[in-house]
């Protein structure tokens, strides 16, 4: 990873790689209910639970493939794209909005540098 | 819950930790809605303020990793399952207000393209995983990051004290919601709660653990509080 020159640049590939690797091993995740919903299920309050009102990718699993362990996968890259892109999109604007703004005490130091 | 959709593959148990609609009463909805509104505008002001620019691309992968992390259910005791939440992580790398953000992206994305979690539920979820889990973890980890001189094992124990807390708290509130939604007594939802998510939050503890040795090895520059000044993970 050192010997890539821009290391943002290898952040991000590195990071989504790790991401992408995690869902390819999504088929082998506990199929057994989880901490909310064995709570739900042993002390009977399941059924309270509402479907929702539409589906895309509902239950990770992607529709119209038959596979299902291709279809948890392809969900799982989705959802990594997604949320990537989403996350990203939303930090840069924050991050070109304040710097468009900047704190006072940051312009103040524009002026000619000492050297430390 | 994949039996009662006859229309859906009956071999994979849909992993949907985040609480989905009907669990919780339109005024907790609602009074999620709120706090979480709140929290993540006091966190967007924040972050707006002085959010460095390398920390863009690291939310963006932080998010995408939270995301795939969440999708693989670990067995715990008595056929449960637990994910990672993921809280405790994000806010080691990116400091509390931009951890906000982004579990607030991903519990976002869950429910809103995946239909994990309810979209009345989603403040709610929103609330406990993303602005109390994040707040936990920061109040217990950023002693160590201040004061712990970079010592690893300090390091490690505190990290993996904040993940076992962060997922205790979304827990207990969960229990507190589900409570006050009249969907469950507080005497029956609370030890059940917590005692499942007592060995969900050691596998968060590890994995979180594990993610920053990870990150020790590779980049221990990012494995820092960002809102205080470089603090190098060495062992002294």
């Amino acid at each position: 990873m050192r010997r890539l020159r821009n290391p943002t640049a290898a952040l991000v590939i590195v990071g989504i790689a790790i991401a992408l690797l995690i869902t390819l091993f999504s088929p082998f995740a506990s199929s057994s209910p989880d901490g909310l919903e064995k709570v739900a299920e042993d002390k009977a309050f399941i059924d309270s639970a509402k479907d929702a009102p539409y589906e895309l990718i509902a239950d990770y699993v992607f529709p119209w493939v038959d596979n299902e362990d291709a279809a948890t996968i392809l969900s799982g890259i989705a959802g990594v794209g997604i949320v990537a892109g989403v996350t990203f999109a939303l930090a840069f604007g924050l991050q070109r909005l304040g710097s468009r703004s900047p704190a006072p005490e940051k312009r103040r130091d524009a002026g000619p540098r000492s050297s430390p | 819950m994949a039996y009662i959709n006859p229309v859906s593959l009956p071999a994979i148990e849909p992993p949907a930790m985040h609480i989905p609609d009907g669990f919780v009463s339109a005024p907790v909805a609602a009074i999620g809605y709120v706090v979480a509104g709140v929290a993540l505008a006091i966190a967007v002001r924040q972050t707006n303020r002085n959010l460095q620019e390398k920390l863009v691309p690291l939310m963006g992968v932080m998010a995408a990793f939270i995301f795939a992390a969440q999708m693989m259910n670990f067995p715990v005791a008595g056929g449960t399952s637990g994910h990672m939440l993921g809280a405790a992580l994000a806010t080691m790398l990116l400091g509390p207000w931009a951890a906000m953000i982004v579990i607030a992206c991903v519990v976002g994305v869950q429910a809103l393209v995946f239909q994990d979690g309810g979209l009345a539920a989603l403040g709610t979820n929103v609330f406990n995983m993303g602005v109390v889990a994040v707040l936990v973890s920061y109040v217990l980890y950023w002693p160590v990051a201040t004061f712990g001189n970079g010592r690893r094992l300090l390091h490690y124990g505190a990290g993996f004290a904040a993940a076992w807390a962060s997922v205790q708290v979304a827990a207990l509130l969960a229990s507190f919601e589900l409570a006050l939604s009249g969907t469950s007594p507080l005497q029956v939802a609370l030890p059940a709660m917590m005692g499942v998510h007592a060995f969900i939050g050691v596998g968060e503890g590890l994995i979180t653990v594990a993610a920053m040795a990870f990150i020790a090895a590779t980049r221990r520059d990012l494995l820092h509080l960002p809102l205080r000044k470089e603090i190098p993970l060495e062992t002294s």
